[in-house]
């Protein structure tokens, strides 16, 4: 089971990454910063970086302005 | 103007938290972007004791900035952050400020901050705000990086918060985007979110 965003458990798969979880939950929304357990994963490591069983995952919005 | 050379500028901090300025006025503190939320962060930073700012902006002041940003007529045409070292120095003539009058890029990042105990972001642009956020915690992943995101519209203060992630920590409410329109009294209080969040962090002992 991972833990997203301290609220949604999602259930863990064998060889999980990021592009697999923001799939699983519906996420279309590009402009975003992952961290799994503590780590901000790069976009460009979404597909190949693996999600491990019991992860904490945040998922940050980012929105314009500043 | 009153005469100020002979001023004691400790006397400046001597209503804060007791015990921070001696903390604060060691730390360096990376301002990526002078505009509302950096220009704003700035100012609190500075006026709780921080002892040295690298602040960075490739823009100049233009009128219409002067409904949020940290800036006066008299500024209108400055390099922004030539206008916000002024007004920092007007508020402690002490404070160390490093100013870059640049368009930062992922590859620069390393350079410009190497200093900076801790960053915030304070871009205009989402995508911009996703490059900084990855390119800082690559190269320094022990560093907190406190960001903007969803500082737009008016009212609804109790949406605005703060999420944690290891070192990452946004500010806003992660939603409201800037074609809505953006207005001071909101811009500013994630701002000083911002500022807030890094002073706590700063005096924390653990950067």
């Amino acid at each position: 089971m991972i833990l997203v965003n301290n609220r949604d458990r999602v259930s863990w798969q064998m060889g999980m990454t990021v592009t697999d979880l923001l799939k699983k939950m519906r996420y279309s929304y590009s402009l975003i910063t992952v961290s799994v357990n503590g780590e901000v994963i790069p976009h460009e490591d979404f597909e190949s970086h693996m999600v491990p069983d019991e992860a904490d995952v945040t998922i940050f919005h980012l929105a314009h302005g500043g | 103007m009153a005469d100020v050379s002979n001023l004691n500028t400790d006397a400046i901090f001597e209503r804060n938290v007791p015990g921070i300025r001696g903390i604060l006025s060691e730390k360096s503190v990376a301002v990526a972007g002078c505009g509302g939320l950096g220009s704003n962060a700035a100012i609190a930073l500075v006026r709780a004791g921080v002892g040295k700012l690298i602040i960075v902006d490739f823009d100049t002041v233009e009128i219409s900035n002067l409904n949020r940003q940290y800036y006066f007529i008299y500024d209108i045409g400055k390099r922004k952050v030539d206008a916000l070292s002024a007004h920092l120095k007007n508020i402690n003539p002490n404070v160390e400020i490093e100013a870059h009058h640049l368009k930062l890029t992922a590859d620069r990042v390393d350079e410009v901050f190497k200093e900076a105990h801790l960053l915030i972001e304070a871009f205009d642009r989402a995508e911009s705000k996703a490059w900084l956020i990855e390119t800082w915690c690559i190269h320094f992943p022990d560093r907190p990086c406190v960001c903007g995101s969803g500082i737009s519209g008016y009212g609804s203060t109790e949406t605005l918060r703060v999420q944690r992630a290891g070192k990452l920590i946004i500010c806003g409410d992660q939603e409201t985007d800037m074609s809505m329109g953006l207005i001071s009294a909101r811009v500013a209080i994630a701002a000083n979110m911002q500022a807030n969040v890094a002073i706590e962090l700063l005096v924390s002992g653990k950067i």
